[in-house]
């Protein structure tokens, strides 16, 4: 058993362990019926699904004797940006009103996607 | 000195940062390179600088990492309790509930990480925040008692991050 050897079987796993990730979230969006429920499946296609995927990539690189760290900045940007866009999600589906209206919020008169353009200046 | 040093460095860790993020593209290491990503570095953020004008009064570097770490353990946890939510709760046996949490951070950099920390942590989504900045909306998957998941997210993840901003 050589290192590269190792490294492939590694990467084989991580490969296998992103997928099966990547399946579930993909049974997620179908399943469940509401958008805010179903908002939830995808965060771990995004997290540990492709992460698993880009783990692959490093150590398939490395078995190849080319070692390459682009994957690190894909996962970075991927962690950035991901929360984003599901803050985006949220915020539509709490204006279109096709999930159970949120409970106000304790101290402040209300959430800030459904305040006015009018109060917002005081 | 310290002036120069504040406006050739608005933000030490953006330069930082930036020149690393340069090395990872370039995706190999030679001397010209990181050179190059510490010009950029400096550039940037000088160039930018009208934008920030704002940033945190102290940032403890090394808690960040170990924060980050334990993020990172949270969220394969998480990914595997939800997996299993997934495929073994039938949907109408689903119990998602909206949890509000009441914030002590102020800074608005530490506010966006703890938001991005909630939904990078399958299971919790964040979805907004009240207009005056003191709560959090947060929306649970699947959940038995919804104050135990806000108590849990109050003491795992803004405690630290007080210490990390404070």
């Amino acid at each position: 058993m050589t290192l590269s050897t190792i490294a492939t079987f590694a990467a084989a796993i991580s490969l296998l362990i992103g997928a099966v990730f990547v399946l579930v979230g993909a049974i997620g969006l179908l399943k469940f019926n509401d958008p805010m429920t179903r908002l939830h499946a995808p965060t771990k296609v995004g997290t540990l699904g492709i992460g698993m995927l880009l783990l692959a990539s490093i150590l398939y690189a490395l078995a190849q004797g080319d070692p390459s760290l682009h994957e690190l900045l894909i996962m970075a940007f991927l962690f950035v940006t991901a929360p984003v866009s599901a803050n985006f999600i949220a915020k539509v589906t709490i204006h279109r009103g096709t999930c159970e209206t949120p409970p106000s919020p304790p101290k402040d008169s209300t959430w800030s996607t459904l305040n006015a353009p009018d109060d917002a200046q005081g | 000195m310290l002036r120069v040093y504040h406006w050739l460095f608005p933000h030490p860790l953006l330069t930082l940062i930036l020149a690393v993020v340069w090395v990872l593209l370039q995706n190999k290491i030679s001397a010209g390179m990181v050179v190059f990503g510490i010009i950029l570095g400096i550039i940037i953020p000088r160039i930018t600088a009208i934008w920030w004008p704002d940033r945190p009064k102290s940032f403890h570097l090394g808690k960040m990492i170990t924060y980050s770490f334990m993020v990172l353990w949270d969220i394969v946890v998480a990914n595997i309790q939800v997996a299993w939510i997934v495929i073994s709760v039938p949907n109408s046996k689903l119990k998602p509930a909206w949890i509000t949490v009441p914030l002590e951070l102020k800074h608005p950099e530490a506010i966006t990480v703890l938001a991005g920390t909630i939904t990078l942590t399958p299971g919790t989504v964040s979805a907004d925040l009240s207009s005056e900045g003191n709560s959090l909306l947060v929306h649970v998957l699947h959940t038995d008692d919804p104050d135990a998941v806000r108590d849990d997210i109050k003491s795992r993840y803004e405690r630290r991050l007080l210490e990390i901003f404070s």
